[in-house]
This record gives C-alpha cells, sequence and structure tokens, in this order.
C-alpha cells in the first residue's frame, strides 16, 4: 500500500498530464484527434531533445542558458556549410554537432575552472553565440537545403514524423546513460554533495565538463531538427528555447537544487508544455496570454520543489 | 556573599540532545567585574554553556540568573539587552561596510530616515578610545587585520552596553603579538568595570589574565578554582581527571608488522610544518591535539585535497604525491572525514550507490554498471559490517549516525584501501555504535590494514591507538609509545605553544 502511494507521488506530474489532457479534450473535440496528438509530439520534439541535457544540468546544480543560442548558432552554421560551402549535408550536420559539444565543453571548463556561478557563464555565452550567428549570415537567413537533409525533420516512418522518433531516441539515449551507465551515478552525486563526491573519488571538474558538453551536443541535435523542419536558418531560431526547454525539466520534476530527478519524468513535463500550447492555440489563447501562463507555470513549479524540499528539511531535524 | 555581587549565575542547567546530554546539571557563578576562565576538554560542553546564556539554544532545564533577575531560557535579543555580549571564533562583520558602520550594525544613529555618518563616526571613536584601541572608525573592516577585527566585535559588543563580555577561543586566530594587544584590551575592559568570561585551551594565558577557574568535563561541573591557589598540572588534573573504562575492545597485539607502509618525511603546507611519521602495517596511529592543531589539515595533504609545498610521502617504500582524492583512493588510501554528513555520504544516495561510488569505473563494462556486481559487492559489506538497513536500496539520510559511518566504512574496504585515515570516528555517534566503531577499526587492522585515527577525545585515543602522535600549531610535539600513555603528558604536549 505505502508502495503504491510512493509510486503515485513518484508520477504525479503524469496525473498532471492527464486531466490537462481531459480537459482539453472536453473543451475542443479536435483535440484529441490521431493527427493532433502527432502534432503535439512533433511540436516538443525540439525541447524535448534539448531538455536531455538540460535535465543532466539541472541535476548538477547548474543551468545552462546558451542553448537558445547554440540551436541558433547551428542552424546558421550548418546552413552555411551546406548552402554556402556547398558541404556534404551529412558532415555538415556531424561537424556542426561537433562544434556545438565544443561550445558546451566551453561553458563547462569555464564553470569547472574559474568557478563562476553557471548562470553567468551561460548567460554570457547565449549573448556571444547570438552575435556569432548574425555575424556568419549578415543577418540574412540562408535557405535552399539538399532534399535528404528535409527528411530529419520532415519525414516519416510509417505513420510517425521522424523528429517524434529523433526524440524518443534522445530520451532512450538520456535515460540509458542516468539510469545505466556510472555517469548517471555521478550526476546524482555530484548534485547532491560535490565536496563528498570529490571525496568519494570522482573528478568533480571532468564530470562538469562532460555535462555542459553533452547539454551542448543535445541542444545542437534539436537545432539540426529544427533547421531541417523550418527549411530555413534564421539567426533568432532559438530565441527564448532554453526558457522553455529549463520549464519541462523542472516541471519533470528535477529539483533545482540539483541531486534529483529523472527522463521519465521530464518526458511528462515537456509533454504538459506541448499540450498546454496545442490546447491553448485550439482554444484562441492569444499569444501573449501563452506567454503569462508559461511564467507562471515555471513560477510553479520551481515553487512547488522548493516548499517540498524545506518540508524534507524540517522533517529530517524533527527526526 | 549575596547573590547581587554574582552578575550572572547558572542554576542546575541541562542540554539534552537525542542520545546525548550536552551540559548535565550545571551550575555557576560569575562574579561582578572578574576574569572567569572556562575550561575543559573539546566536548566538555563550554560552548553548549555559553549558547544558553546567548540565547542561541534553550537549555532543557534549569535557571540564569543576570542581576538577580531569574529567566528560564533566553533569546538573542533578550540576553543583549540584559548587558550580554559574545564574542565568536567566527566574526559577524560586513567587510565592505566601515569600522562605525560595523559597530551600530542595525541600529544605525538616524536623523529621520537618513543615517547620520558622523554622528555614528564620533560615537565610535568614543568607543574605541574607551578601550585603547587606535583605529579609524571610517577604515573598512576588510581592511583589517584579523586581531583588529576582533577589537571591533569587542567594540560592538560594548557599543551595546555589555556588561558581560563571553569570549569564545579568543586568541585562536591571533598572532602572538595580536594576542598581547588583545591582552592589554581585555585588562582595560576589567579596568572599566566588564565581567569577563574567557574561554581558552591555552593554560598559560588562563594564568595570565584570569581571577578564577571553572572547570567543566562531560558536560558536568568539575570545580571552580581561584588562579593564585592553582597550578597548570592541577588544572589538567581535573580537565582530564577520569580512569579508561572498558568499552575499548582487546584486539591481537601480533597484528602490527614490522613493515613500515605509510610514511611522511619533513610535510609542509596546508598550515602544517615539517611532519614526519611512520605508520606499520597492522598499526592503529592516533594523531592527537588540540582542535586547530592541524590534524585535519595533515589527513586533506595525504588525501590530495591540498597540495604540500615540500616534503614527501610515502607508500610501501615508494613515493607519492597525490594530487586529487581520485589519485589517494587509487593509491590505496581511504578518507572517513569528521563532517559526516557535509563530506562524508552522499546523503541522497542509496546505501548501495554509496558504497559502490569510488569504485563504478572498476564494475562496469564500457561504461555500463554491471548491476549484479553493484548488488553483491554492497550486499557483501552490508553483510561484513553489519549495516542495520532493511534493504540496500534506503537512502543514507535515512540512517543512524553509526550506520552512515559503516556506509563509509564500507566504500573504503570495497576500494580495497590499505590504509584509513579516521578524522573524528565518533562523534555524534552514541555509545552503543561507538563500541561497533570501535570493533571494526580492530577488525581492520587485523585483516592488515593500516589505520590512522585522529581524535580529539583523550580516552578514545588512548584506548584505541597503539602509539599516538601529538600535534600543536602545526608541528609535531610529542609521541608517545603505548606504555608511555598518560593524560596530563599528551594534555601538555598538545598545549606546546612554539617558542619565538
Amino acid at each position: 500500500m505505502k508502495r503504491a502511494l510512493d509510486i503515485a507521488k513518484d508520477r504525479a506530474i503524469y496525473v498532471v498530464l492527464l486531466v490537462m489532457v481531459i480537459f482539453f479534450a472536453i473543451a475542443n473535440k479536435n483535440f484529441l484527434t490521431m493527427n493532433n496528438m502527432l502534432n503535439v509530439a512533433k511540436q516538443v520534439s525540439i525541447y524535448g531533445i534539448a531538455s536531455v541535457g538540460m535535465t543532466y544540468v539541472i541535476l548538477l546544480g547548474g543551468i545552462d542558458l546558451s542553448i537558445g543560442s547554440i540551436i541558433s548558432f547551428i542552424n546558421i552554421v550548418t546552413a552555411y556549410f551546406m548552402v554556402n560551402m556547398g558541404m556534404n549535408p551529412w558532415l555538415a550536420v556531424i561537424l556542426s554537432l561537433v562544434i556545438c559539444t565544443i561550445l558546451g565543453f566551453a561553458n563547462g571548463w569555464i564553470i569547472a575552472e574559474i568557478k563562476m556561478p553557471p548562470l553567468i557563464v551561460t548567460f554570457a555565452s547565449q549573448t556571444i553565440l547570438a552575435g556569432f550567428a548574425y555575424i556568419i549570415c549578415n543577418g540574412r537567413p540562408i535557405s535552399r537545403f539538399d532534399e535528404a537533409f528535409l527528411w530529419i525533420g520532415q519525414g516519416y516512418v510509417g505513420p510517425i514524423p521522424a523528429p517524434i522518433i529523433f526524440m524518443i531516441i534522445a530520451f532512450a539515449i538520456g535515460a540509458f546513460i542516468l539510469v545505466k551507465t556510472y555517469f548517471g551515478r555521478y550526476f546524482y552525486a555530484l548534485g547532491g554533495n560535490e565536496e563528498a563526491a570529490e571525496l568519494s573519488g570522482i573528478r568533480v571538474k571532468r564530470v562538469k565538463y562532460l555535462v555542459y558538453a553533452l547539454s551542448g551536443l543535445f541542444a545542437g541535435i534539436a537545432g539540426i531538427v529544427m533547421l531541417s523542419r523550418a527549411n530555413t536558418a534564421q539567426p533568432n531560431a532559438g530565441l527564448g528555447y532554453e526558457f522553455d526547454v529549463i520549464t519541462c525539466v523542472v516541471l519533470g520534476g528535477v529539483s533545482v537544487n540539483g541531486g534529483s530527478g529523472k527522463i521519465s519524468n521530464v518526458i511528462a513535463g515537456v509533454l504538459i508544455i506541448g499540450v498546454l500550447a496545442n490546447g491553448m492555440i485550439l482554444m484562441n489563447v492569444s499569444s501573449y496570454m501563452q506567454m503569462v501562463v508559461k511564467g507562471l507555470i515555471l513560477l510553479l513549479a520551481v515553487g512547488f520543489d522548493c516548499v517540498q524540499q524545506a518540508n524534507l528539511l524540517k522533517a529530517k531535524k524533527a527526526a | 556573599m549575596s547573590s547581587i555581587d554574582n552578575i550572572l549565575e547558572l542554576k542546575h542547567i541541562s542540554k539534552l540532545y537525542p542520545g546525548v546530554v550536552a551540559l548535565d546539571d550545571v551550575s555557576l557563578s560569575i562574579r561582578r567585574g572578574e576574569i572567569h576562565a572556562l575550561v575543559g576538554e573539546n566536548g566538555a560542553g563550554k560552548s553548549t554553556l555559553i549558547k544558553t546564556c546567548s540565547g542561541a539554544i534553550e537549555p532543557t532545564k534549569g535557571e540564569i540568573i543576570i542581576n538577580g533577575e531569574t529567566f528560564s531560557s533566553m533569546t538573542p535579543k533578550l540576553s543583549e539587552s540584559k548587558g550580554i555580549g559574545v564574542i565568536y571564533q567566527e566574526f559577524n562583520l560586513v567587510g565592505d561596510l566601515s569600522v562605525a558602520e560595523n559597530i551600530f550594525l542595525g541600529r544605525a544613529i538616524r536623523k529621520g530616515v537618513i543615517v547620520d555618518q558622523r554622528a555614528m563616526e564620533a560615537e565610535a571613536k568614543k568607543i574605541l578610545d574607551s578601550l585603547n584601541i587606535n583605529i579609524d572608525p571610517r577604515t573598512l573592516v576588510k581592511r583589517l587585520s584579523v586581531g583588529y577585527q576582533q577589537m571591533v566585535e569587542i567594540a560592538k559588543a560594548m557599543s551595546q552596553n555589555a556588561q558581560v563580555l563571553i569570549m569564545d577561543e579568543p586568541s585562536a586566530p591571533l598572532t602572538s603579538a595580536e594576542v598581547e594587544s588583545m591582552f592589554a584590551i581585555v585588562d582595560q575592559l576589567k579596568e572599566n568595570g566588564v565581567t569577563i568570561i574567557y574561554i581558552s585551551h591555552r593554560l598559560e594565558e588562563i594564568f595570565r589574565l584570569c581571577d578564577r577557574i571553572t572547570v567543566l568535563r562531560d558536560g558536568q561541573y568539575v570545580t571552580t578554582l581561584n588562579t593564585a591557589e592553582t597550578n597548570q598540572d592541577e588544572l589538567v588534573k581535573y580537565m582530564v581527571g577520569r580512569e579508561l573504562t572498558e568499552i575499548y575492545p582487546a584486539r591481537d597485539p601480533g597484528c602490527i608488522k614490522e613493515e613500515v607502509v605509510f610514511e611522511a618525511r619533513d610535510v609542509c603546507g596546508n598550515g602544517d610544518k615539517n611532519i614526519s611519521l611512520q605508520i606499520h602495517k597492522g598499526e592503529v596511529l592516533g594523531l592527537g591535539g588540540l582542535v586547530g592543531a592541524g590534524r585535519t589539515e595533515f589527513a586533506e595533504l595525504v588525501f590530495g585535497m591540498e597540495p604540500k609545498t615540500s616534503g614527501s610521502f610515502f607508500m610501501n617504500g615508494k613515493e607519492i604525491a597525490p594530487k586529487s582524492p581520485k589519485e589517494a583512493i587509487n593509491l590505496g588510501i581511504g578518507l572517513v572525514p569528521e563532517d559526516r554528513k557535509a563530506k562524508g555520504a552522499l546523503l541522497g544516495l542509496s546505501i548501495r550507490n554509496n558504497i559502490n561510488m569510488p569504485i563504478y569505473p572498476k564494475i562496469s563494462k564500457g561504461s555500463v554498471i554491471d548491476t549484479k556486481k553493484e548488488n553483491e559487492i554492497a550486499e557483501k559489506y552490508k553483510e561484513e559490517i553489519s549495516i542495520k538497513t532493511p534493504n540496500l536500496e534506503q537512502l543514507v539520510k535515512n540512517l543512524s549516525g553509526g550506520n552512515q559511518q559503516k556506509v563509509i566504512l564500507a566504500k573504503w574496504l570495497a576500494a580495497d584501501s590499505e590504509m584509513l585515515i579516521f578524522d573524528e570516528p565518533t562523534r555524534g555517534i552514541d555509545v552503543g555504535a561507538k563500541q561497533e566503531i570501535y570493533t571494526l577499526i580492530n577488525t581492520l587492522v587485523e585483516q592488515g590494514k593500516t589505520v590512522l585515527m585522529i581524535s580529539s577525545e583523550m580516552e578514545e585515543l588512548m584506548g584505541m591507538s597503539d602509539r599516538i602522535i601529538v600535534l600543536s600549531e602545526g608541528r609535531v610535539t610529542g609521541e608517545l609509545t603505548r606504555e608511555e600513555f598518560d593524560q596530563e603528558t599528551i594534555m601538555r604536549y598538545a598545549s606546546t605553544r612554539e617558542v619565538e
């Protein structure tokens, strides 16, 4: 019985998701159609992919504000490789992903070695990368890509759009790293207590490099999917994406204090954001109002987490 | 003597924590205008006692009488308003504010809503002058040396009209020149009619300054002596004054081998100077000394947490120079740190994860953990050192102190450490679990491991060690073999000060 209760508590976020789906299904009969559901999944695929890296970062007790700009940057860079330099699309994709990983690594290196707060480091790199995206394309969008490249964002596997497949793969790999490999254990250890982790023989700095590099890589993959779907590279393509991704992750129950969280619940967080955006559009809620709602949700999710942590602390003291 | 001659009286003060009696029916009177020393070993209850006076903690039982007024407990505000000031070892100063602003922090002299800087500076100057402290009240506190910062703290207490000033180890952070200046101020305070409660480990200071001395031991009041009628030897006897009880399980004396496992030669750094020592296979080497003597600092050097500036370490005859805990662990060293909750255990992770943490790369293929091995190892050490838990998934934060300590130990056993460093292994652990930890240490050395044990508990140090090395101010001041163990000798080595 207690176990069942624990599971219910652990998966409360899925209950929220279910309630939301029921609400929108009643409010609008077009909501709960196969077509619209696939649409929701397709829309969140970019957030979903990027949220894997962000989950690791927040697990460590850090934050990565640069991923929106990394998405913009990889859009422009990949397009530039393919269109302006005539590079083979697959080579362009791989090269761009390597660059994104290095950029994330650089964030991690500064955070670990210079001991700067992640908020400031990634805030600065956000602006720097946004600037470079504009510089490379001169502020003009780049388009006309190879037909093969467009499959990534617009293709199908059976009835399922390719971006959804990529998102599922990203979640699967993300969960695998977290649950099955020892790196996952290290992430939890570091997020729980850096000093104790170091004294248990973990090279804390290296784990930080790795996590921020992974955040860059997953943001890069998200950016590639976006580029292929949009069929044009905009220098501001990823503007504000970090906000949505952070909201998804925190909503998915990853504690902003680090040390606890699960990919399986982050999936629910991602879907909630997708369902909410889609449902609000179907109900003709203005995009400005949508911004207000999203902001409130972030506040609510973090507030809930903080209250829970405080209660845990109180319970510990009482014991 | 009428009670009005006593500015502060504590009557039957007890403070109980779950499983620990911090203060046991302590009664004590402080006479108006005297300098009264409070002495005792680490954990004797000095800090707890002053915290009940300052209102930082609430006594479980007892009364506090200030100037004839009786209270059952204090709050920080109340104690301040009744004229009690405390100078803690950690200062409560804001570095980027001036001396005057710090003295009047939270009580700024104002004209309407505007802070009257000039009045505050003049007032601060007056207080500083009354204590013969020569600093400009406009100086930023961060530009002052530790000694002067302490003086600002004293001036702050005086500005609140403190009649009783409690000083907790005031000489600990100071250089010897600064200590002299501090003494001058304490004398001046006494002349100004302030009563002082002076807590220190350094006995010579107490004989230099204080009128009377109260000794605490194990949370109990022992005696109060007139300084003029006693001497250091007598005082030490009162401080340690008990026979070793039989809680230390015997171990096979044959387990100490000839071979030297670990050696430090002239190691300097992290506050330690020229430390040389050897530890044999199967030996428990005790590292004694007062808090701040450089013992934990030495452990940090050995474990690669801090770099040494000179000297060398040897492990089984080969020179080693661990630059990180990871390297130290790979060389066969394990550390059970003093602050278990902050440094030792990963509280939010399971027992299984904690035990395997240092060896994950070894029990993984590629980077995928072999969960079968992971479980086997955790299960093996859980059984071997009997960690009490329903299952290995239990989070370490839900375990008792003793079991947490065992999990940390299990981690190093799993990592196959050859030498284990215990820093205050039984601090905050109840008596029953203590004995289990001692038995475990015995098992370790009997299995051929080597133990370096830092302990501030004299009994534990003497009960568990095969040999004791005493540090003071970052230097080795004495070494005792088991036959030479004697509390007073250790105490004397521990309070040896460097002659300058």
